[in-house]
């Protein structure tokens, strides 16, 4: 007996758009089981998760906070992916950016004025870019499968940063705790509604740019070329489209994203450089831009809806006591549950008995 | 037999019966269900009903490997050779035995010798021509002594004297008393070759009959269900308009081990004029296509010259804008994108010259004219789809196909390149296609038309050039040229080689 994947003469439009809610509605049951095998009440726990942060005001500031990043990277992780250049790098990316833009207010402290925070986020998105650039350039070039090179660039920028924030970035009245001198007032974002919570302009930032970016996919020439490129390279060049300058594009933007993410971060929440500052955003990104459909629009939705699972899981590590980490166990059941329903709406499960060698010619 | 494939049904209680020591052909159009049927035949797809009796004995053959020791042998259209390998240890792969390669290598002589068959055992595939390839297919189809042997559009890779041949050895192995299950949708070939034919239409038998005993044109009828409606070329007015497309020198080294390097290829084709370019498969065609397209550019800028402009150095784009349309061989996935909606596949093409119809401010695309555009598209050349802008892969191959050559000719382009024009298409299409491109040249553009199908080439150009190696022969007009002649070219011989000097391959 085998089971074969057998492809569907045609897709339902329904299921396509229903899909992220089927799957969010299976991890909720998922999540629910997982609670009843640890010993808790599921319905507190999923109440405690999914529910309790969003009945705080102070809570929906923090929403904000943890979900532009996820939107920033996302939107542009939209651009690569859809064009079949899978940048698995954002963390790193997010990194760069955030070294690069905090340069002014670390190296040169005494420097300050309205032109700090604009020179910080270009330089910032000009670090992620530059950073995504590598593993573009080494795909132009070598054919090298950006998948590892872009993965493996984030360890780097990880131990880069580690080694910065400990060593000659370190603030010298810190003692000794790794971490930058914390940022003078002129290089912080500043807060949306400053009386009820620590919300900043980044998720400003995240909207703009994925409603930009949504629009130049759907609507321009060069989002037709991004969605040719990535369906059929070989149509795209008949187009009169270059895959390669398509690889250096969609890294670019993704990682100016992705840097522009990190400053956000590092002059929003936390208002210095710390050795703390990759919590996995990067990767979580790949997830809200699946759960978006590799829409920005989309990307809007499912970055607030990962935002939760992190907020949910320091809600649940403090009313249930269990581990936070069960954040990530719900964000992995969440991309499971994506990718298995896109699979099950293109192609249905066949269980074929017998060994006959099938579909082969 | 039936075999469904989702909502399609391949095969409708197809029955076919095949004696002992005759040939018999299974006809049909491209998509009428030949292959599905074979397929079943030979343990490659499950039938979902029917029954194969082999020798009166019912059998459920699930499997090549059983279909082989059962005593069914098969030639497949698309060789699965290994080119980095020789001919012997191809075979080898195949057998099921630890057979020394010596040994298959002097079996292999013998048959090839005993069946007119000419093949160097020892020689790498990489360096053998598409007949001789398929001499290998056929002698390790041959060396698992089967009963029945099946053929899969055998001829369609080979030049008239090519296929000449394989007709030799064919009745030969019928006189010996094994069966033949040919498929082909060439009429002629049947008509000379087959004692019984069945002919399929949309999966279903239409008709069992003897080839002998009806003409082409009935025979046709039976395939396509309608009289195909002849396409006519009128004369050609002047006979030396403008030179708007014109290849000088043109050369291409080899991109990748086994593909063909371009040598020093010349021609001119004029306003007015269908020029077609024959060869086997596999010559340096698809090379010559991405050169003049574009897609590959040249060193040298006068290497390709559209309309008086050298463009050897100019994209596709460019190329497109100077007034040249382009039409390449594969549909899906390089005419088209397929999972794109036919408007967008519009924009595919038409994007660079038709700017201010289809794009607004900020490079914006306009959808409305897109639409509007393809539905003009669609009207024009009779495209059958369902629903109002389906995606490209939603399409039969040859209603894509007409979109495509539409896509083209909606602008009217001075000079128009196009690969396999009627590759898989049904009858009625390629004539429709056909007239439309010999309309195209009357009315003043330059066309030019890459095939591998000689009765097409006929039937449209105003002089046919062949493509052999890398090298192109210097066109000969159609009054002047006959089968005979373009076939020894297509075989490498030559220009002015007389037929009866020409030796075979080895």
């Amino acid at each position: 007996m085998r089971i074969e994947l057998v492809k569907r003469p045609r897709h339902s439009v329904l299921f396509s758009a229903l899909s992220p809610f089927v799957a969010l509605g299976l991890t909720i049951l998922a999540g629910a089981i997982m609670f009843a095998l640890l010993g808790k009440n599921p319905v507190v726990g999923l109440y405690s998760y999914f529910i309790e942060p969003l009945t705080e005001t102070w809570s929906l500031h923090e929403l904000a906070i943890k979900a532009a990043p996820l939107i920033l990277i996302a939107t542009g992780l939209c651009v690569c992916y859809l064009s079949n250049n899978w940048n698995i790098g954002a963390e790193g990316q997010f990194i760069t950016g955030a070294i690069l833009g905090s340069l002014l207010p670390v190296i040169f402290p005494g420097f300050t004025g309205p032109l700090v925070l604009p020179i910080m986020i270009l330089l910032a998105m000009i670090g992620g870019a530059a950073y995504a650039g590598i593993p573009a350039v080494l795909k132009m070039r070598f054919g090298t499968n950006e998948i590892l090179t872009s993965l493996m660039l984030v360890y780097v920028a990880q131990l880069f940063n580690d080694w910065l924030v400990r060593g000659p970035w370190r603030n010298p009245e810190g003692f000794s705790f790794p971490g930058t001198v914390t940022f003078h007032a002129d290089a912080l974002l500043p807060e949306i509604l400053p009386a009820s919570g620590r919300a900043n302009i980044g998720i400003v930032f995240a909207l703009v740019a994925a409603i930009v970016v949504w629009f130049i996919l759907a609507r321009t020439l060069k989002g037709f070329e991004v969605r040719v490129l990535g369906q059929s390279p070989r149509a795209g060049r008949f187009a009169g489209f270059s895959p390669r300058s398509m690889t250096l594009f969609a890294f670019l933007v993704s990682g100016a994203l992705a840097g522009l993410a990190g400053i956000t971060e590092v002059s929003g929440a936390v208002q210095a450089l710390n050795e703390k500052l990759s919590v996995g955003y990067g990767f979580t990104a790949i997830i809200v831009a699946f759960l978006g459909r590799l829409n920005p629009l989309g990307v809007i939705v499912a970055g607030f809806v990962l935002a939760l699972t992190y907020l949910g899981g320091e809600a649940a590590q403090i009313s249930l006591q269990i581990s936070d980490k069960t954040a990530r166990v719900f964000q992995g059941m969440l991309l499971f549950f994506v990718l298995a329903s896109d699979t099950l709406i293109h192609y249905r499960v066949r269980i074929v008995r017998g060994a006959g060698e099938a579909n082969r010619a | 037999m039936t075999k469904v494939f989702g909502s399609l049904v391949a095969n409708d209680r197809v029955d076919l019966s095949i004696a002992k020591g005759e040939i018999h052909a299974l006809l049909g159009e491209n998509g009428a269900g030949k292959s599905t049927f074979v397929k079943m035949l030979f343990g490659s797809l499950e039938p979902n009903a029917g029954t194969i009796r082999w020798k009166g004995e019912a059998q459920a053959i699930t499997s090549p490997s059983m279909a082989r020791q059962l005593g069914i042998g098969m030639v497949f259209q698309h060789f699965s050779l290994f080119e980095a390998l020789t001919a012997a240890e191809n075979i080898a792969l195949a057998l099921d035995r630890s057979t020394p390669i010596a040994q298959i290598a002097e079996s292999a002589r013998k048959l090839s010798r005993d069946y007119g068959l000419p093949l160097d055992p020892h020689s790498l595939v990489g360096d053998l021509s598409v007949g001789e390839r398929q001499r290998i297919e056929i002698i390790r189809c041959l060396l698992q002594k089967p009963e029945l042997i099946i053929l899969d559009e055998p001829t369609s890779v080979l030049t008239p004297q090519e296929a000449d041949k394989l007709f030799e050895t064919l009745e030969r192995l019928r006189d010996e008393g094994k069966s033949i299950l040919y498929i082909s949708h060439r009429l002629e070939e049947v008509k000379r070759l087959c004692d019984r034919a069945t002919v399929l239409r949309h999966g279903k038998v239409v008709d069992h009959c003897n080839p002998r005993d009806e003409t082409a044109a009935s025979l046709a009828r039976m395939m396509v269900g309608e009289e195909v409606q002849a396409v006519s070329r009128p004369d050609h007015a002047g006979g030396d308009g403008e030179a708007l497309l014109d290849i000088r020198g043109l050369s291409r080294p080899a991109a990748t081990p086994f593909s063909v390097p371009l040598r020093n290829i010349d021609l001119s084709v004029r306003a007015g004029q269908v020029i077609g370019i024959a060869g086997v498969a596999g010559n340096g065609q698809g090379e010559f296509f991405e050169a003049v397209s574009g897609e590959v550019r040249q060193p040298e800028a006068g290497a390709v010259r559209i309309r008086g402009t050298d463009a050897g150095q100019l994209s596709i784009s460019a190329r497109r804008k100077l007034g040249a349309g382009f039409v390449p061989e594969e549909r899906l996935g390089h005419g088209a994108a397929p999972g794109l909606p036919l408007s967008q596949n519009l924009l595919l093409s038409r994007h660079a010259t038709d700017s201010r119809t289809y794009l607004g401010p900020l490079g914006t695309v306009r959808y409305g004219a897109l639409t509007a555009g393809a539905r003009r598209i669609v009207q024009e050349m009779d495209v059958r789809k369902s629903g109002e802008d389906p995606e490209a892969a939603a399409l039969s191959g040859g209603n894509l196909q007409k979109f495509i050559i539409g896509r083209e000719l909606d602008r009217r382009p001075a000079v128009m390149v196009v690969n396999q024009p009627t590759w898989g298409v049904d009858a009625g299409a390629a004539a429709r296609i056909r007239q439309s491109l010999i309309e195209l040249a009357r009315s003043g553009s330059a066309v030019l038309v890459i095939s591998q199908d000689l009765d097409e080439l006929f039937e449209m150009s105003d002089a046919i050039a062949v493509m052999h190696n890398g090298t192109l022969s210097s066109p000969v007009p159609i009054a002047e040229a006959t089968y005979e002649s373009v076939g020894l070219l297509m075989g490498g011989a030559e220009p002015g080689h007389k037929a009866t000097a020409h030796a075979e391959g080895l």
